[in-house]
């Protein structure tokens, strides 16, 4: 049974179409990247599978089952997403306690104090963090919260909408860490929106890449280091970025 | 003293009650760094005590006539002179509080809330609940708020309850339409869609999620609407729509005075003075508590 399974997804924004045909498949414990430049729909595939992107047609199913075009609570416990910005993902007004106990209310578990520490800890927050504001905490410790919050229902596959895009290098390297970890330790699917070449040679198995809406190519993540692309516009998007990232870094 | 300054300052807080009593710690040091909001907060103060101890400070009955002490003017007796009938001013003023400020509460409790949810239901969701609500909201903000007040009160029949309904119906169309505006900034942010995804309701959403983030701004705007309530009250009290005599309303008592303007001044000034002086309290506290609550609008 595959995780993920997007068949001949459009998605649109009023008369905008944005994403055409799209076909993924990804399977349960997989990791897998959509790159692409700005502007090629990859985060709308991802808004559309969390159910933010309403306006779609063809079919997505989650684990097995077919999902509505709402926001659907049935699917909060089985498909959570991590958002770009640290800055604007977190109520200005609540403290990491409250964002991490709420979930937990909404669907009546109970045990929170055990599972909030838990979380936590989990995510590398020591707990002289746990009643500060966001306002007090630094962009990186910001996203480990907001991690935090996405993992906290255990949900079984995550949408990662380019997690480290917004934090300098040495902390997006914390996070990648953390992010590899996490999906080791709990046996999590990844869904990673993307556009830096390397964090795909370090956290995935597969890519697609998308240019315009549409998949050009589907290839595993060993393409970065042989260069094995097919699609012109693959190669000219690997030679853009700097071809093989770690032979450059070894260079 | 320093003990409890560092607990409340500390910045890994160890529990909830921490955490925010010292972020309110926080926000009243800065608002009583402000020396404009400390007169506001300490003519207010006054009202406050002046309405609870009412009868111990005034001096003199605020009803009982004395018709041989007509229209005495300010006297070491009478602080602030006496009326047509024979009635210590000051003691009605002290009374007069009273009734201010069961109007400006009642006012507030009905109209903030209210307007409040209107605006960021209308908000949240958008489309055809933001026309419908947003619609009502104008033909509310179309007529002129006395004249409107005065539509409801000669309507409902005067008297200060029907004075309160009538300022609360024509006070929050402005609270709705800056909820509004708030919430249509961060409608569409990313902590809203993240409770949406972790399965919260609508209704939980809006409570929990962005009225907190609403009312700042509404509180303030309320604080600075205080005044004009006062006033729209004593107008109405002024044009006998208001509180009924005998009660010490000020507006009334502006209202008795003017025939003897120009001869005993003081019946007119006093509650005048008094209207004055607590309208500029809550300006002064509105402005230092924007300062505070709305980082947005603080100037250079």
């Amino acid at each position: 049974m595959s995780a993920i399974s997007l068949k001949n997804l459009d998605v649109s924004y009023g008369h905008n179409k944005v994403v055409t045909g799209v076909n993924i498949d990804v399977a349960e414990g997989e990791s897998f990247a959509l790159v692409g430049e700005s502007g090629s729909g990859k985060s709308t595939v991802l808004k559309a599978i969390a159910g933010l992107a309403p306006e779609w047609t063809g079919e997505i199913s989650l684990l097995g089952q077919s999902r509505s075009h709402m926001v659907e609570r049935s699917s909060a416990k089985q498909c959570q997403m991590v958002f770009q910005d640290p800055y604007g993902s977190l109520h200005p007004r609540k403290s990491v306690d409250t964002v991490l106990m709420e979930p937990l209310m909404v669907h009546g578990i109970g045990n929170r104090n055990a599972r909030v520490m838990e979380m936590l800890a989990a995510v590398g927050l020591d707990k002289r963090f746990r009643f500060r504001f966001p306002h007090q905490l630094s962009g990186g410790q910001r996203q480990r919260v907001a991690i935090a919050r996405a993992l906290i229902l255990e949900p079984k596959v995550m949408l990662l909408d380019e997690p480290t895009s917004a934090l300098d290098v040495s902390v997006q390297a914390e996070i990648l860490n953390l992010l590899k970890k996490l999906r080791r330790e709990q046996d999590l699917t990844y869904l990673m929106v993307t556009h830096n070449l390397p964090v795909v040679s370090f956290m995935c198995d597969r890519m697609a890449v998308m240019n315009k809406g549409r998949i050009v190519e589907i290839a595993s993540a060993s393409a970065l280091h042989d260069g094995g692309f097919i699609d012109p516009y693959s190669l000219s998007l690997y030679a853009a970025s700097g071809g093989n990232p770690d032979k450059k870094d070894t260079e | 003293m320093s003990t409890a300054k560092e607990w409340l300052l500390d910045q890994s807080p160890s529990s909830k009650l921490q955490a925010s009593m010292g972020s309110s710690y926080r926000m009243m040091r800065q608002l009583v760094r402000n020396p404009l909001a400390v007169i506001g907060i300490l003519i207010l103060l006054i009202l406050v005590l002046a309405a609870i101890f009412a009868p111990i400070i005034a001096p003199h009955s605020p009803m009982g006539q004395n018709l041989g002490a007509r229209l005495l003017p300010p006297s070491t007796e009478y602080w602030m002179g006496t009326d047509e009938l024979g009635r210590d001013i000051f003691s009605r003023i002290i009374y007069g509080a009273r009734i201010t400020l069961v109007i400006v509460t009642l006012v507030a409790v009905i109209s903030a809330p209210l307007g409040l949810l209107i605006g960021a239901i209308s908000g949240y969701f958008g489309g055809w609940t933001d026309k419908v609500l947003m619609g009502i909201t104008d033909v509310f903000l179309s007529m002129p708020k006395l004249i409107l007040a005065l539509a409801f009160v000669a309507a409902l029949g005067p008297g200060i309850e029907n004075a309160i309904i009538a300022i609360a119906i024509t006070s929050w169309p402005a609270y709705a339409r800056i909820s509004r505006a708030e919430t249509l900034t961060f409608r569409n942010s990313e902590f809203i869609s993240a409770m949406r995804l972790l399965g919260a309701s609508h209704a939980r959403i809006i409570t929990r999620h962005i009225l907190p983030l609403c009312t700042s701004s509404v509180i303030v705007r309320v604080t600075l609407d205080m005044a004009g309530i006062i006033l729209t009250a004593a107008g109405l009290g002024f044009l006998g729509l208001g509180a009924q005599p005998p009660l010490p309303e000020w507006g009334a008592m502006i209202s008795r005075g003017r025939t003897f303007i120009l001869d005993q001044w003081w019946v007119a000034t006093m509650p005048g003075f008094a209207i004055i002086l607590v309208s500029l309290g809550f300006c002064f506290l509105g402005d230092g508590l924007r300062d505070v609550l709305d980082p947005k609008q603080r100037g250079s």
